[in-house]
């Protein structure tokens, strides 16, 4: 190994030090053979399943829907909802702000790891998944959006979103904090999230007009 | 077209208080006139997103002869089974009250481009400074041998949404048991390219629960169809044995009917159905052929930046009716058009601003209770034609969760489209 080279993170995950990490999901999360549902669900064989399928859980409606819509916990995406849990899942239930150290992370799920199936099994990232770091960058969360704009650009969100901030089937997206607004469409522009209509939308918008957008639909009310 | 006499009588004039009586005034008379010839997803939407921006700086008139408006879209739901009637029609209550447009029921009978007037079939004309045309579609005549628009009561198309939709549906509950259900498919280009298959999917919905034995046999003239993987992996989960597809290459492309016997002619083969569901070939709303806008296609070629005839620059085409590139015949397409029509129309008239243009698409089809796929696409306007940039489709073999999720975002989107078209 060449000396000064960056290792990557993974290489230096540490279970014991991850158990201190835990602490801070244990208010919350229970993992082990005794464990139980409580504010948040049981977090033994988390790897390979699908988010928002612990029996007996109620989970919020946006888990729910990305479960269904196909995101998976691997040792990628459980980074992304770690770091910043609204990347993933907008309005989720977790009220977690999320930790931004990658080596606390990694640290982590290194130690979530152990109360899954065969940890030895299971691959440390997916291959397919590059991109790291899933947290927008503070200069785009700064762009103030043009409300204008952001309303011609809405003709194609209306479509599917409702101006009434009906969600049946498709998510409301009326009324929402900016900054959640832009996280999400970043996510899926960044392909964080999967669904590919979204990804589509997201791919053609400029950082600006993703701002523009959030600035619009903040202020639809309900 | 259905223009008979009665029809015309019939059409009294619109539900608005503001309605103004639509005499000749001469055009650009006051404020700018923007006149909309059809209330469908291209002529609904683009009128009502020129009331709303325009702040009462534009006067819309939207002529469309039908009171309720049943969509096309979900209108093979509603054959299967998973829509009422009613849930598929609406109005033009809100237009006309919220948003100010003069709605008109009547026909348009013709468009008089030098004096900027259409001709309506209760005998006034209507002045414009702009008008946007977004007829929908027409039968070109003698597609199908044996069949014209007369033969629609004993082979219905059900291409244009309403009774059609109910008799066709009326016709597939009264089979006789074991009996046989036929579409002759269309060939390309045509509104909703996976609109047959997902009505062959309905159809054999309905048939497995009440006509188990019953056999569904496709015609067709193309090849190959859109999203046919997904259909076909569909078809055989759900409908194993069930339905027969007769392509090109057995004579689907070589077909006549005779609807007084009930019977197709595929390639000299003489067969006799109980349903028989025949989708001609299709061409733009006779009034766009009638403007003089279409070229020997049959369609209306457009500007793909805004939607403007090529042939008339007062003129703007929207929806199944143009030709315009690369975007599918779809009410999802038709409604992505008229909001940058919309925005070009207003920048002519009153300076509004403009931004680039952008289009979608997206087209969900529902194959068995909750077991819903699509595909879409997004396109941009290069100077030639409206060009795909990029696209995504449901694979084969997706699991239930995320094809019930497909579903359920359908619902949503024919909510969402509705509520973009009527207010
Ligand atoms: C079975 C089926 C399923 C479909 N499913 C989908 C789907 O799931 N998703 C999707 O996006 N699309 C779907 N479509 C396609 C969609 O319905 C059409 O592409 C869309 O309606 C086109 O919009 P338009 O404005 O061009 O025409 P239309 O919506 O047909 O509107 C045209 C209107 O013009 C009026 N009109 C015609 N001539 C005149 C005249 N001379 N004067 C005044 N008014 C006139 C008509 O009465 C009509 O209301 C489906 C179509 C079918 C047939
Ligand atoms: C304040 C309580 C709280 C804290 C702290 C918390 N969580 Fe959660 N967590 C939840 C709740 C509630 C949910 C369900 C979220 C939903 O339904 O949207 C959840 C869901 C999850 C899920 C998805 C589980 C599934 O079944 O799909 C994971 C993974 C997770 N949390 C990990 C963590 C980790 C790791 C930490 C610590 C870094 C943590 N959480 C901290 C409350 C919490
Ligand atoms: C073709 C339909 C469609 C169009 C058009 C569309 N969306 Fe979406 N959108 C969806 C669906 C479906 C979801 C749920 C996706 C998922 O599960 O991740 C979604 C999710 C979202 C979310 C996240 C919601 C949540 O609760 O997590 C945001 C934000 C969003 N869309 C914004 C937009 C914007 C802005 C536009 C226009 C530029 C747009 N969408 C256009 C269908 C659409």
């Amino acid at each position: 190994m060449m000396l000064g080279m960056a290792l990557p993170a993974f290489s230096q995950e540490d279970p014991v030090e991850g158990a201190k990490v835990f602490k801070r999901c244990f208010s919350c999360h229970m993992v082990g053979p005794d464990a139980f549902n409580r504010t948040g669900p049981v977090l033994n064989d988390l790897f390979g399943r699908r988010a928002g399928t612990v029996e007996g859980f109620k989970y919020s409606d946006d888990m729910l829907r990305e479960g269904a819509g196909g995101l998976e916990w691997h040792p990628d995406t459980l980074d992304a909802f770690i770091e910043n849990p609204k990347v993933l899942v907008s309005r989720t239930k977790m009220r977690f702000s999320g930790i931004k150290d990658p080596v606390d992370r990694s640290n982590l799920i290194a130690f979530l790891r152990q109360y899954s199936d065969s940890p030895a099994n299971i691959p440390e990232a997916d291959p397919t998944i590059v991109p790291r770091d899933p947290d927008v960058d503070p200069e785009i969360l700064a762009i103030t959006g043009d409300p204008d704009y952001g309303a011609y650009l809405s003709g194609e969100c209306t479509t599917c979103h409702q101006v009434d901030g009906g969600d049946e089937g498709i998510p409301s997206i009326t009324g929402w904090e900016p900054v959640d607004f832009v996280t999400a469409l970043h996510a899926y522009k960044n392909k964080h999230r999967k669904h590919p209509v979204m990804q589509m939308m997201a791919a053609r918008l400029s950082d600006e007009e993703i701002a523009a957008l959030a600035a619009y639909f903040q202020n639809i009310e309900q | 077209m259905k223009m008979n006499r009665r029809g015309f009588l019939g059409a009294g004039v619109a539900t608005a208080a503001t309605l103004s009586a639509p005499m000749v005034l001469g055009a650009s008379h006051g404020k700018p006139k923007v006149v909309v010839i059809g209330g469908g997803a291209g002529g609904a939407t683009v009128a009502r997103y020129i009331a709303k921006d325009s702040d009462g700086m534009i006067d819309v008139t939207l002529i469309e002869p039908t009171r309720t408006y049943y969509t096309c879209f979900f209108s093979n739901l509603y054959i299967g089974g998973f829509r009422d009637f009613a849930s598929i029609g609406h109005s033009y209550g809100t237009l006309a009250a919220e948003y100010g447009i003069n709605v008109v029921h009547d026909w348009a009978v013709g468009v008089d481009r030098d004096a900027r007037t259409v001709a309506l079939a209760s005998g006034s004309k209507v002045p414009y400074d702009k008008l946007i045309i977004s007829p929908g579609i027409d039968f070109v005549d003698g597609a199908v041998p044996g069949w014209d628009v007369s033969a629609q009561n004993a082979m219905p198309h059900a291409y244009k949404a309403g009774s059609q939709t109910q008799l066709l549906k009326a016709q597939i509950e009264a089979m006789p048991q074991g009996g046989t259900f036929a579409m002759v498919a269309p060939p390309n280009p045509y509104r909703c390219p996976p609109g047959p298959y997902e009505r062959v999917s309905m159809v054999a919905h309905v048939l497995k629960d009440i006509n188990p034995t019953a056999k569904i046999l496709i015609v067709d003239p193309k090849p190959k169809f859109s999203k046919q993987g997904l259909f076909e992996e569909g078809w055989q989960k759900h409908y194993s044995g069930m339905i027969e597809r007769i392509g090109p290459d057995f004579g689907g492309n070589n077909v006549s009917v005779r609807p007084g016997s009930m019977e197709i002619d595929i390639d000299g083969e003489v067969e006799k159905v109980d349903v028989c569901n025949v989708i001609p070939a299709q061409k733009a709303g006779r009034i766009a052929e009638l403007a003089g806008v279409t070229d020997e296609s049959g369609w209306a070629p457009v500007r793909p930046q805004d939607m403007r005839s090529r042939m008339d620059e007062n003129i703007y085409v929207l929806g199944d009716a143009s030709a315009q590139g690369d975007m599918p015949k779809s009410g999802f397409s038709a409604n992505s058009q008229a909001k940058v029509c919309a925005m070009g129309v207003r920048n002519v008239l009153t300076g509004s601003k403009t931004f680039p243009a952008r289009y979608s698409n997206t087209c969900w089809s529902l194959i068995d209770t909750d077991d819903g796929i699509k595909v879409g696409a997004s396109y941009e306007a290069t100077d030639e034609k409206i060009a795909k940039t990029s696209g995504f489709v449901s694979k084969t073999g997706e699991d239930a969760a995320l094809r019930k999720q497909t579903y359920e975002e359908s619902v949503g989107w024919y909510a969402g489209i509705t509520a973009d078209m009527f207010g």
